[in-house]
């Protein structure tokens, strides 16, 4: 089982949350063309090692959490929150 | 090749069984080999037969970092079906299956495969409206299949669980399907493939690519301490879950895969139990049969997350022995005896590619997900077809990696660009 | 029968005598004993059948890795085949009985495998049973006696009657196995201040102390133990509960026995509990397993584990015969043969060594044991039960000897060295290394927070194992208050023999063939493994699964080791270069049903209801699956009314009065803030800033990849406010789509959402009726034809029986009628149902479920799942004109590509069979006239009866090119699995009331 630190929640099972895809992926604007909407779509790293994804503490908080994982230890390293000005505020909170 | 029958047994028994012969050697890397094959795996082994055998390429080379079979090949639940509907997966698969069907005496080596049925179970009438599609198409193809009303299931698998959740209301079924011994079609690609003259390389890792003017002519390999540098007109990929790592080393580039894990278990043996092979979709995604030494065998959903690790955990196997017993609660003092994983290589429609790529001498074969095992003498024979023509066969003509691009998915799931959901 | 008993000694209650029955005898016991020890007390000698050869097996082990007396436990539906007989802890009343026997395991006519043996080595199976030709007709014969001879104990086929747990858990420090080390690390541990859990396997403390006369720490073994154990103190202790496996962030899953050992269980309790734990930190002191030493026939029954002997003589009071051999090659196997001597068993050791343990060996002399320096065992005697040994001395150190005499004796000892327990950290790709001097793997790293202790690590003597536990207790406690680790030199070195062991896997004698085996379980001799080797499955993965060694349900704790040893001997390697094997969980086997916890039967899955279910039910509406949601298929006007002719009666007075539907179920997310148009302007394909307050408008969303996600309709309740329905079946991914979308890829976008899927009821009123039914309950707000217009939303209150309740309704329409949903909060949901329903009676009008609903948007033209399948583009389904050409949205990039934009894909159609009275069915493929094979042009979705096309047989579906291409052409509608194929006219999908009229009206 992964333990996942989301930033809300403190540790949490994995089995808590849903594997939302690969956070390096950069979405292009809308009226972008086809083939950068393909390759943000289509093509993976998929890294064997670091990777940074996105996961969604769907039976928790529901926050999107970036996740700092090695797909081939399954270690995390970190996690924080997709969105930056709900993690701008949250930070904000504990100081 | 030292011929296996039943006199040669006899024979055995009665000379100390000092009369075999090594099915494979332990040959060193030759300095050129026409073609390398990267990935001991099934379909690797395969390949290598194929091109040996139909296309008469002997000079041929599979390197494997492990043990061949190692991966996948040797660590799935034995399922072999051609239950396709859409374009580009139907023909291929039944392709498959029928190469499945004479594999034993094509390799002398009994497989084991056991045609005793593939029973998907649906549970309300929207499932059977939307499994029957696929069941009629793989009939105008001339595949088997017939529907098994819950009668007939009552009476063919009277254990089941006909009062929970969702009980069963029949059953799609296709006859010819069925599982085969999964170690023994590894063992029989690497014996044949060794008496047609190929060299099969364990413990040997490809480091790197030799190139030429854009070409690949080659591969670098590592096999303990010792450094080889051997050539090939062509190299094929056949590495599964470690084709993303390959191909960048390659310079093949992003690919459309994303490397998950799944769980597979087996219980310990028991007396016949089962005698087909069952599966449970929609709701819960489930499959089970039960080897010749009388494990059950099953497994459900990947892991749902990326991971190149042949380990599972916890939550995805609570939801497969529920799922188990929503279908078989008879079995819950049966006892689990052993959970592993394997890397798949999830493709973004769910279906493989096996096809020349853009880099000249460079051959790919991947994205199959968690079928790969029903695929492997099909995959082996296309994949040699397609290495040794320059072009695809018939039957894996529509297994592109283009396909992504034009939009002309083989999206068997329907679920669209998430790997995890295929 | 002759009683084992011994008259004192071990922690058996002779007070307790408890009754079983093994194979239809009727036998006793005592309370302590487990079945094993039972059975030895009883003289049982065969208590199993070996898998292939089916050799007469008795009891070999006192613990998990027990390869012979494999039984089955209890009857009926409680049967539970493949239980290990030290393992079954004896109760009064306990039936157990043989297995893969006939007709039983003492004569077993499947022994005469035996003597084909030689043929039946390994994978001869996979050289034979081709049969001639070609397919796989002869094989499947053979596998039909194959399948029958394999398995070893029968299952039930009734479901399992009980109920297990999943519990979940978390503590500070867990220490698996509660032998010394784990009792030690444990008090340690809990003495300062931590959380403590301490799980054993077995149904007591102690492991190895129990019953044993050593001196710990200046005391009596016993009192050591009496006092640990009362010094726990806080510690959580679970007894009957096996760690079966580590897995990521060191979560360890326990299983939990509760009631097999009981012999009138409480029926409310419990058969087990699966327990997922948490712990900060984790110390394993899982102990070592002793392992045999292969010479011929060392599967007969009394030849046991030396360690097993002794634990059944000191803690069972069971002496395993009158004469023992104990064959070793190492110090640990000497307390063994002190043990048996102590009972008064007349004792031989056999020690492979030739340099003796000086001071063990004086012990042992004037214990009365006779030594035999540089003997090993060769083969045993006896059939059902050892008569005698052959002994031989050893050649040289390694394992050829020449056979000398035969020692007469009842039962044999053999301990050929001990393995750590390093199983749990394997789980976790921790991979052990080869010890040459002690002759084992030992472990080398374990996971962040975890570490091994005691024997787990090699380290042999009491004294240093207590210190080894208690070091790693309080680096554990250290961690965790953050102090700096201790460094590693603290802890005791591996071993502590007084003389080395001298390795020895199998005894071989020149000229003599021996049968020895290697996985008793399986039946795999050493000489399967050189043959393995000799055919060129040289990889231990291959040889193991080969010669299907290790795969046994001990999972190679007996053989694993001397398998791997034979093979690196056979290749001329050493141990390490050859290989290790890698441990899967569990550690030992596990009920499938304890992992599914409580998720059985019905509660497998939850059921979902709608706010307005039971009043529907109380109507005696028949109810259907909808993914989770119970949904009223259909109303009978009568008791029995059949499906076919309620919904076309149902779906004809929505179209000639009025009828209502529940639609609670649609997925319903609240959209709200200053960015909320625009962000539903980037989701849809059509547009929604333009959307006045209090209108609502039909929306399409795409996937990234240009394929139809979901369609429904929109409200607009305030500048910044918005309500998205979307369908039933993807409310859940809607919702969690638009989450990402706003946290992930447009965070700056000021949007909240919220599912209120559960907050709403919902009901439809559809007919030309369907205003004067509402009306007649509408207390206030406008639902007239000018107040209400289509597409327009009012809040309103309606009459119910006990006051007023507040709605909102807006004039949507589904069915192509004149029509209203409106909505209430879920709390007042029944009362809204119960309030409508005499209304639309009135009217003439009737309930409708979802066959009436599917009929009436099939006449329609609407699409639904069944054509959004995930598969098909907006041109595809006939709505390509609603695409924005203003705005971007979500994939619109590349639903242009190539492939998506050919204009001969399939499209929506209506297709009408030529022949009346013809039907077919949903899922049949529409092909083209003399052309029925391969993938055909298209396939049915959706079928009726369609009272407003004259009650004819009506199919929506898809065909090639759509109806631009062959409307008014005829195709075939195939149906093999079925067997009907239907000639069919094709129509555009908007037969019915093409200018929308009705619904305007």
């Amino acid at each position: 089982m992964l333990r996942i630190p989301c930033p809300f929640c403190g540790p949490r099972d994995h089995s808590e949350f849903s594997y939302e895809g690969d956070a390096s992926v950069t979405y292009p604007p809308l009226d972008a063309p086809e083939e950068a909407w393909f390759e943000a779509v289509f093509l993976r790293e998929d890294r064997r090692g670091p990777t940074e994804e996105l996961w969604h503490h769907l039976y928790g908080c529901r926050a999107h959490v970036i996740v700092e994982r090695d797909t081939l230890t399954h270690e995390i390293t970190g996690a924080r929150l997709a969105n930056p000005a709900i993690r701008a505020a949250l930070s904000e909170g504990e100081e | 090749m030292q011929r296996y029958s039943a006199l040669s047994v006899l024979w055995g028994g009665l000379t100390g069984q000092k009369n075999w012969r090594p099915v494979w050697g332990r040959p060193q890397p030759k300095p050129e080999y026409d073609v390398i094959i990267v990935g001991g795996g099934g379909h690797g082994l395969a390949t290598a037969y194929y091109l040996a055998k139909v296309h008469k390429i002997r000079r041929v080379a599979v390197i494997e970092k492990g043990w061949l079979g190692g991966g996948n090949a040797g660590r799935n639940t034995t399922i072999v079906r051609s239950n396709y509907g859409i374009e580009g997966n139907t023909e291929f698969y039944e392709h498959s299956l029928k190469l499945w069907e004479n594999l034993s005496h094509e390799l002398n080596y009994n497989v084991m495969f056991s045609q005793r049925a593939h029973v998907n179970l649906v549970f309300s009438p929207g499932h059977r409206d939307m499994l029957a599609r696929k069941y009629n198409i793989m009939r105008l193809n001339g595949i088997d299949g017939e529907y098994w009303d819950q009668d007939t299931l009552r009476r063919r698998i009277p254990h089941l669980d006909f009062a929970g959740r969702f009980p069963p209301l029949g059953a799609y079924v296709q006859p010819r399907a069925g599982t085969a011994r999964h170690d023994a079609v590894n063992w029989g690609f690497a014996r044949a493939a060794t008496a047609l003259g190929v060299d099969i390389i364990q413990g040997c890792e490809v480091t790197g690519f030799i190139r030429e003017g854009g070409a690949i002519v080659g591969v670098e390999a590592r096999q303990g301490e010792q450094e080889y540098s051997i050539r090939a007109e062509k190299v094929g990929l056949a590495v599964a879950g470690h084709t993303s790592v390959l191909a960048k080393k390659a310079g093949l580039g992003k690919l459309p895969l994303e490397t998950h894990k799944l769980q597979a278990y087996v219980s310990e043996p028991i007396k016949p139990f089962l005698d087909c092979v069952l599966v449970y979709g929609g709701v819960g995604h489930f499959y089970i049969s039960q080897s010749d030494k009388g494990g059950m065998v099953y497994g459900g959903h990947l892991d749902m997350y990326p991971s190149y690790a042949q380990k599972g955990n916890l939550p995805i196997y609570e939801d497969v022995a529920a799922a188990c017993m929503a279908v078989l609660p008879a079995l819950g003092r049966v006892k689990l005896l052993r959970q592993w994983a394997g890397v798949m290589d999830m493709s973004m429609d769910g279906s493989p590619f096996i096809t020349k790529t853009d880099i000249p001498g460079l051959y790919l074969n991947a994205g199959w997900c968690y079928g790969g095992f029903k695929a492997t003498p099909g995959s082996g024979y296309c994949f040699a077809h397609t290495i040794a023509q320059d072009r695809p066969h018939w039957a894996n003509e529509k297994l592109t990696l283009t396909r992504y691009r034009e939009g002309r998915l083989i999206d068997e799931e329907a679920t669209g660009p998430t790997p995890k959901l295929h | 029968m002759t009683s084992f008993r011994l008259n004192a000694g071990g922690v058996v209650d002779r007070s307790q005598p408890l009754r079983f029955d093994w194979d239809g005898l009727t036998m006793s016991g005592l309370q302590g004993d487990t079945l094993a020890s039972a059975l030895l007390a009883n003289g049982v000698r065969v208590v199993g059948r070996s898998f292939k050869y089916h050799r007469p097996r008795g009891v070999m082990t006192a613990g998990p890795e027990e390869g012979g007396a494999l039984v089955t436990t209890g009857r009926g539906a409680q049967r539970v085949p493949n239980e290990k007989a030290p393992m079954v802890e004896l109760f009064d009343g306990l039936q157990a009985s043989g297995q893969n026997a006939w007709p039983g395991v003492r004569f077993d006519i499947g022994e005469i495998n035996d003597l084909f043996g030689r043929f039946f080595t390994a994978g001869f199976y996979y050289k034979t049973f081709m049969g001639p030709g070609r397919g796989t007709w002869a094989w499947m014969q053979f596998e039909k006696l194959i399948r029958r001879a394999a398995g070893m104990g029968t299952a039930s086929r009734e479901p399992d009657p009980d109920q297990y747990d999943i519990v979940h858990d978390f503590c500070d420090l867990l220490v698996v196995g509660a032998g010394p080390a784990g009792l030690a690390a444990a008090r340690q541990a809990a003495e300062d201040g931590l959380d403590v859990m301490l799980v054993e396997q077995d149904f007591a403390l102690g492991g190895r102390l129990i019953g044993s006369t050593e001196t710990v720490e200046g005391q009596p073994a016993d009192q050591w133990l009496a006092s640990a154990q009362s010094a726990l103190g806080s510690v959580r202790v679970l007894t009957r509960a096996t760690a079966f496996g580590l897995y990521d962030g060191s979560i360890v899953g326990i299983y939990e026995r509760l009631t097999d050992h009981l012999a009138s269980p409480d029926p409310q309790m419990p058969r087990g509990a699966i327990r997922i734990v948490r712990p900060r930190r984790i110390v394993l002191t899982t102990g070592a397993i002793e392992r045999p030493v292969a010479f011929g026939a060392n599967d007969r029954p009394r030849v046991m584990l030396a360690g097993a002997m002794e634990t059944y003589v000191r803690r069972f009071g069971v002496a395993p015969g009158s004469r023992a051999v104990v064959a070793t090659c190492h110090d640990g196997a000497y307390s063994s043969a002190m043990a048996l001597a102590a009972a008064g068993i007349s004792t031989t050791l056999l020690d492979a060594r030739m340099a003796l343990p000086p001071a063990l060996a004086d012990a042992a002399r004037s214990a009365g044991i006779e030594l035999m320096p540089g003997y090993v065992p060769v083969e045993a005697r006896g059939h059902k039960g050892v008569r005698g040994l052959q002994v031989g001395r050893l050649v040289d150190e390694g394992s050829l000897a020449r056979s000398e005499r035969e020692i007469a004796c009842d039962c044999v000892g053999v301990s050929g060295g001990w393995s750590p327990a390093v199983h749990l950290v394997s789980h976790r790709g921790h991979k052990p290394v080869w010890s040459p001097e002690l002759a084992c793997f030992l472990p080398a790293t374990a996971p962040e927070g975890v570490a091994l202790a005691g024997a787990a690590r090699g380290v042999w003597a009491t004294d240093a194992v207590l210190a080894d536990a208690r070091t790693a207790a309080a680096d554990a406690v250290a961690g965790l208050r953050g102090k700096r680790r201790r460094k590693a030199a603290e802890r005791p070195e591996p071993g502590g023999w007084e003389t080395p062991i001298q390795p020895l896997w199998e005894v071989r004698v020149d000229g003599v063939k021996l049968k020895s085996f290697v996985d008793p379980q399986h039946d795999v001799t050493t000489d399967d493994v050189r043959q393995a080797a000799r055919e060129g499955y040289a990889s231990v993965e291959h040889m193991k699964r080969y010669t299907t060694l290790g795969m046994a349900t001990d999972q190679g704790k007996l053989g694993n080791v001397i398998g791997l040893a034979l093979l690196a001997d056979s290749l001329g390697q050493s141990v390490p270069e050859t290989g290790i094997t890698t441990f899967r969980p569990p550690y030992t086997p596990v009920p499938i049903g304890a992992l599914a916890g409580r998720a059985r039967g019905t509660h497998w899955q939850p059921e979902r209801r709608t706010a307005m279910h039971d009043a529907q039910a109380d109507d005696g509406a028949v109810f259907t699956d909808a993914g989770l949601w119970k949904r009223a298929w259909w109303h009978p006007a009568f008791p029995g009314e059949p499906l076919e002719n309620a919904y076309v009666r149902e779906a004809r007075a929505v179209r000639s009065t009025c009828g209502m539907v529940d639609v609670s179920t649609l997925g319903k997310i609240a959209v709200q803030g200053p960015d909320a148009a625009e962000f539903l302007d980037r989701v849809f394909v059509n547009g929604f800033a333009k959307l006045p307050v209090m209108k609502c408008r039909y929306g399409v969303n795409l996937r990234d990849d240009g394929i139809v996600m979901d369609d429904g309709v929109t409200w607009r309740l305030a500048e910044d406010e918005f309500l998205v329905t979307c369908t039933t079946a993807n409310a859940a991914k809607m919702m969690a789509w638009f989450e990402n979308l706003l946290a992930f890829r447009w965070p700056a976008l000021r949007v909240h959402v919220a599912s209120t899927t559960d907050q709403w009821a919902g009901v439809a009123v559809a007919g030309p009726r369907a205003r004067a039914a509402l009306e007649r309950v509408v207390a206030s707000g406008d639902v007239s034809k000018d107040g209400l217009p289509f597409m327009g939303i009012v809040h309103a209150r309606v009459r119910v029986t006990d006051g007023e309740i507040p709605a909102m309704i807006a004039r949507i329409s589904f069915s192509g009628e004149l029509a209203f949903e409106v909505y209430t909060p879920s709390g007042y949901g029944p009362a809204l149902w119960k309030a409508l329903v005499p209304s639309v009676r009135a009217e003439d009008g009737c309930a409708y479920g979802m066959e009436a609903l599917g009929a009436l948007r099939i006449e329609k033209g609407h699409v639904t799942g069944a054509e959004l399948d995930g598969r098909t583009t907006l041109d595809d389904c006939g709505l390509g004109r609603m695409a924005s050409t203003k705005k971007p949205f979500i994939g619109n990039a590349l639903r242009h590509r190539p492939e998506l934009s050919r204009t001969d894909r399939p499209q929506l159609a209506h297709f009408l069979p030529v022949t009346e009275g013809e039907k077919f069915s949903i899922g049949a493929v529409v092909c083209r006239e003399g052309e029925v094979k391969g993938h055909g042009i298209g396939w049915i979705t959706g079928v009726t009866v369609a009272p407003a096309l004259g009650d004819g047989w009506l199919g929506i579906g898809f065909v090639t090119g759509g109806p631009a291409a062959w409307e008014g052409k005829t195709v075939v509608i195939a149906d093999p699995i079925r067997g009907s194929e239907v000639r069919a006219r094709v129509a555009s999908p908007h037969q019915f009331d093409p200018k929308g009229e009705r619904m305007h009206a």
